[in-house]
């Protein structure tokens, strides 16, 4: 291990340090400039004392091991890692901005403006849930915001990499993550649940929402583990004007049994942004704590009983995707009708946790202002609704498996497409259009969304006879 | 350098053929093989003539529990796997024998160990099948990394300074980072005989200068070996076991 302390001007690997950022317990973050174009970025060192917690070395061999692997816009950009024999290092992107640690002082947040941060940063475990990683320590100092509005999740010293063996798994008797934010299968040592950040997000939603923290500050185990028992206040108790859609999204995010939860961060990505669709339970009207009898009879049990096992291989989302189903109510058939409702129907057979949100695109005239109300006086979009639903009808899906929107737009391609990229959309299925005159003269808008989409299109189309 | 390591081919040309292609495709630069090159197959003598050439031209190459059974009789052995073997040693042409009785228990390549089994006591054929096995052999020689086979079920185990063993699953085609400050026991699977349960040849590179270890497999046609060791009078429950990778 290198003895050497860093200074001002020291040059390592080709960055010379400018100016020491910020000290936490586990690490140093330096600006610094590389020397070979100027270019700035930051540089993590861990800290490193005689008789140091061994976690902040093995924390950092897992970070250096699992963030040159990781894309996209939501992590920071790996750039060098430092050899451990000379001076262990990480060099990555600088993100300007700031976290959300600032935001603290301004707490509670109003509802719109919480469930907009919830959905950039679900947005972003998706992300990193997709590449393999589990976070284990989502919390406001580890997420800042691009100017282009991207959450960005730093910090991986505690993460998981599920195809990469687990440094901390063993080493460790005391749980590691942040506590007010530690789900309870992570206070229990389980390091392989992608649910894990989703209850640290709930309990983040119910802070900012708030301004009380979900399970307080708690410094030991003992209280660590009273989450697994004792639920948190419901947030409508706190500050009555909360929504009970906004109720319900935060504590499905932090029941203790991760099965209870949201499967995939998409999925409660698309609760937040869609809060009017939300399916609203015993949850969203709770206004008191469990009563006396309930808690007595957790307290009855283990903590291991009172949990749920992580699934086998980590973050596999392919059992809860989110499937679209775009419908043109204007060139339907009953047969296409009938084929796409099976071809969907086929699709959620085999994921169980999948959820069906239902499309509607509702032209928009190109030139004129369009008429809201149609001639009988009707709310176009408020029919389209009710249209939707009904020809959804004959599939039987129970409420919360299934969503219903209609998009008011001037290009139909364009407005499916931008509706799977924002909601994290994992299958496409549309019908084409019937009339192949009409195809050539309009083009195509399945051929569009099928070229461009982010995910799987499935394209139904009824066999004609042949021409 | 990268290095493709094959590991229990127990004669099976068709897996080695593939596993040798698969690493091509990989710009693998050298071969180490870790033993049991014969025993349960239908090819031993077919095996030995391809392998040796390539150690003749600088590939790494370590004696096997069934290597040294063809060579001389022993009673360490169950009844399939005896029956296999009094087999294999009248196929083998005088000069893959001497081959065989000519390689090394283990061999060493800077920090690396090359070796069949448990590296504590190579000829011992202990198998490494858990955390605690792992720790007797990492703890058992000085090498930072080991690579070993015998279990036929990818594994990897690392130490750490301060006295923790970590066992892995290692999952397909991902690079693993051999980190240079803990000590590595990476037991491969099986290209002749898989029992991880996929039928598929497994095989895998290390890549010396990045320190990344990638395990992967190599699909060939299980079942035409299979009809040949049912023809050839091998047991059936060889075949078998072939078709299950188990």
């Amino acid at each position: 291990m290198a003895k050497a302390r860093l200074t001002i001007g020291t040059v390592i690997d080709g960055f010379r340090i400018d100016e020491l950022t910020h000290t936490g317990g586990m690490a140093h973050l330096w600006s610094v400039t590389r020397e070979a174009d100027g270019a700035r970025f930051l540089m993590k060192t861990p800290v490193v004392y005689e008789g140091e917690d061994p976690a902040a070395i093995v924390s950092f061999e897992m970070e250096q091991m699992i963030m040159p692997r990781l894309k996209g816009p939501h992590v920071p950009r790996h750039v060098a890692n430092g050899d451990f024999a000379v001076q262990p290092h990480i060099v990555m992107e600088r993100i300007e901005g700031e976290t959300l640690l600032p935001q603290l002082k301004n707490l509670p947040l109003p509802v719109e403006k919480v469930a907009a941060i919830g959905a950039a940063i679900a947005d972003a475990i998706q992300s990193l849930h997709a590449q393999d990683v589990i976070h284990l320590d989502i919390k406001p100092s580890n997420i800042l915001f691009r100017p282009s509005g991207e959450a960005v999740l730093i910090d991986y010293g505690l993460a998981h990499h599920c195809k990469l063996p687990d440094l901390m798994q063993e080493e460790f008797r005391l749980p590691y993550g942040t506590a007010p934010y530690m789900a309870p299968e992570q206070v229990m040592g389980i390091r392989s649940d992608p649910r894990s950040d989703l209850f640290a997000l709930g309990a983040l939603l119910y802070f900012f929402a708030t301004g009380t923290r979900p399970f307080g500050d708690p410094q030991k185990l003992k209280g660590l583990k009273q989450r697994l028992w004792r639920d948190p206040v419901p947030p409508r108790k706190l500050k009555p004007d909360i929504p009970p859609w906004f109720q319900e999204i935060v504590l499905r995010c932090l029941e203790v049994r991760a099965g209870r939860r949201y499967p995939t961060a998409a999925q409660l990505a698309h609760d937040l942004r869609n809060p009017e669709q939300v399916v609203l339970t015993a949850r969203a009207e709770k206004l008191e704590k469990d009563g006396f009898f309930a808690l007595l009879k957790r307290k009855g049990e283990t903590a291991e009983s009172l949990i749920d096992r992580p699934p086998e291989r980590g973050t596999d989302t392919s059992d809860a995707p989110i499937v679209s189903l775009a419908v043109n109510l204007d060139d339907m058939t009953p047969e296409l009708a009938d084929k796409l409702r099976r071809t969907a129907l086929r699709i959620l057979e085999r994921a169980p946790q999948a959820r069906l949100a239902v499309l509607n695109v509702l032209k928009l005239n190109r030139i004129a202002l369009d008429q809201t109300l149609d001639e009988q006086g009707n709310n176009k979009h408020v029919q389209r609704l009710v249209d939707l639903k009904d020809w959804a009808r004959p599939m039987n899906l129970e409420q919360g498996r299934i969503t219903f929107h209609v998009l008011e737009a001037v290009d139909p391609a364009e407005t499916i497409l931008d509706y799977a990229r924002v909601n994290n959309v994992d299958h496409i299925v549309m019908g084409a259009r019937a009339n192949s005159t009409m195809r050539k003269i309009l083009g195509s808008v399945s051929g569009k969304v099928a070229a461009e989409a982010p995910c799987s299109v499935t394209v139904v189309r009824n066999r004609g006879p042949d021409e | 350098m990268r290095i493709a390591l094959i590991s229990d081919i127990h004669a099976n040309l068709p897996a080695l053929e593939a596993c040798l292609a698969a690493a091509g495709r990989l710009q693998a630069e050298r071969f180490a093989f870790l033993g049991d090159f014969v025993g349960y197959g239908p090819d031993p003598e077919a095996v030995v003539a391809r392998v040796h050439p390539l150690v003749e031209a600088g590939a790494i190459a370590v004696l096997g529990n069934h290597d040294l059974a063809a060579l001389k009789p022993t009673k360490d052995m169950n009844a399939t796997a005896a029956q296999a073997i009094a087999w294999t040693r009248k196929q083998l042409s005088a000069e893959s024998t001497s081959f065989l009785a000519g390689l090394p228990f283990e061999v060493r390549s800077g920090d690396v160990l090359f070796v069949h089994a448990d590296a504590s006591d190579p000829a011992a054929w202990n198998y490494v099948t858990d955390a605690e096995t792992a720790r007797g052999s990492i703890e058992g020689c000085p090498a930072m990394v080991t690579f070993c086979g015998h279990v036929h079920v990818p594994a990897v185990y690392c130490l750490s300074a301060t006295g923790k063993m970590i066992a892995h699953r290692p999952a397909q085609d991902v690079d693993i980072p051999l980190l240079a400050q803990r000590k590595w026991l990476a037991v491969l699977g099986s290209a002749g005989q898989p029992r991880d349960g996929n039928p598929a040849a497994s095989f895998a590179m290390y890549d010396t200068e990045a320190r990344t270890l990638t395990y992967h497999r190599a699909p060939y046609d299980v079942e035409s070996v299979a009809q040949r060791i049912r023809a050839l009078g091998l047991p059936d429950s060889l075949a078998d076991r072939l078709l299950k990778g188990r």
